[in-house]
């Protein structure tokens, strides 16, 4: 049995990380709040954009833009990773990173060279313990306060590396946020952009309106395409530190909401250990008294 | 009175503009082009540039709007935009700032330079400013 003082001051320790842990829980739940209006302040845009996308995609002629363009051979593999910067939120890394490395391995094996863009310094760090080539890191976006012009600059350079066969593929490996309780980690192709998606969601359109407005363009249907897609590919991206964000503060919160019961638990059998301790601690005092008394007595 | 038209200004940061107006005026890419109620379904890229529309009190409006594209149908006008601001909420001192930096850029005609970045810079600079000064009499 520990001593008195000793279970005490545990007692304290553990009171002081609850005070933490609950901290955090808190600073983690308005930040969420923060990163779901950002969410949903983008999909009107995100909405509008797939619809007139989706209707020009169903119209421009044959012409196919590069950004389309499956490559026979795929030689060098690029994908963007997106983490948190910073750990205290249950598996959330750990989940995105395993996938990152199923994906990755899985490539590496077929004899395809892969590199990595990194948002977050948790897979940052990872991607340097593993000796993977990273072309391009951004510490400081995931999580935290940041515009569409983070989204734009980083997916024109992935385009630029595309154009430029420096990839032939691109991926994106983030965090989808379905519900507070559920965010898969998520593997999506990014360039060159999946056709089907765009056709597909002219289809919806169509069910949806039953009809298609013949817009008239200006200037071409495919030149207005040409200058669509890569912002496509921005907003896709957008989208994911959007989700990604979203998820990282729900993770934290959920981890935090967590950590401060175990506390709690903690806490509790701790308190029960003292109070024996001190009861024992009184019935062994009483015991010398009651035995010195006898003694006297002789 | 003509009918009037919805506009509907929409980064992906926020709704900037949604009301109802008597006409509209958008700089497209091949030219500034009006819109008015009943306007034929229209698509076009955008030029950098201020959005003008008279609201349905009749007062003009201005918004400064760069990297969009403007949808019309005949009752309303979409602006998808990378960034928009409505006249009074535009920065001077801030578009000042980043005019003179992209200035500076590309006068130092330094070897890396991402020319096309930094002219765009200077002309969403350049717009911002003109539009807060003098309700943006730029054409």
């Amino acid at each position: 049995m520990a001593s008195l003082k000793e279970v005490k001051s545990k007692i304290n320790g553990v009171k002081k990380t609850k005070q933490i842990t609950r901290a955090m829980n808190m600073v983690a739940s308005s930040k969420l709040r923060g990163a779901q209006a950002a969410m949903t302040a983008f999909h009107p845009y995100a909405e509008k954009f797939a619809e007139v996308l989706g209707n020009i995609a169903g119209r421009s002629a044959d012409e196919t833009s590069p950004l389309l363009v499956a490559r026979e051979e795929v030689k060098n593999v690029h994908i963007v990773l997106l983490t948190s910067d910073r750990g205290l939120c249950g598996g959330f890394n750990t989940k995105l990173i395993e996938t990152a490395e199923e994906f990755a391995q899985e490539k590496v094996k077929g004899g395809i060279n892969v590199s990595f863009t990194n948002f977050g310094k948790k897979g940052r760090d990872w991607c340097r313990k593993q000796k993977f080539t990273i072309v391009e890191e951004y510490l400081g976006i995931v999580g935290g306060k940041f515009g569409f012009n983070v989204a734009s600059t980083a997916a024109q350079k992935l385009i630029n590396g595309f154009l430029s066969e420096q990839y032939d593929e691109v991926h994106i490996v983030y965090s989808r946020f379905l519900s507070m309780a559920n965010q898969p980690p998520f593997v999506k192709q990014l360039l060159p952009i999946p056709v089907i998606e765009a056709a597909e969601k002219a289809e919806e359109n169509k069910e949806e309106k039953g009809y298609m407005p013949e817009h008239i363009c200006e200037p071409s249907p495919e030149e207005l395409l040409n200058a669509m897609l890569p912002r496509n590919v921005a907003i896709q991206l957008y989208n994911a530190l959007l989700e990604t964000s979203t998820s990282e503060h729900a993770s934290r919160m959920r981890a935090m909401d967590n950590a401060t019961k175990a506390c709690d638990d903690m806490i509790e059998s701790l308190t029960l250990a003292y109070n024996k301790a001190r009861q024992q601690a009184i019935t062994m005092e009483l015991m010398d008294i009651v035995g010195g008394a006898e003694a006297l007595r002789g | 009175m003509a009918e009037n038209i919805k506009i509907e200004i929409v980064t992906p940061e926020k709704y900037v503009v949604s009301e109802s107006a008597q006409i509209v005026m958008a700089p497209g890419a091949l030219g500034e082009f009006g819109v008015l109620a009943g306007h034929t379904p229209f698509l076009t890229s955008l030029e950098t540039g201020k959005v003008r529309y008279r609201d349905a009190g009749g007062n003009e409006k201005l918004v400064f709007v760069s990297g969009g594209f403007a949808e019309a149908l005949p009752d309303r006008v979409t602006i998808l935009a990378e960034s928009a601001e409505p006249e009074e909420d535009i920065d001077y001192e801030r578009a000042k700032a980043a005019y003179d930096r992209a200035k500076k850029r590309l006068e130092e005609r330094r070897e890396n330079l991402d020319n096309a970045r930094a002219q765009a810079a200077l002309q969403r600079a350049l717009t911002r400013m003109k539009i807060a000064e003098d309700g943006g009499s730029l054409h």
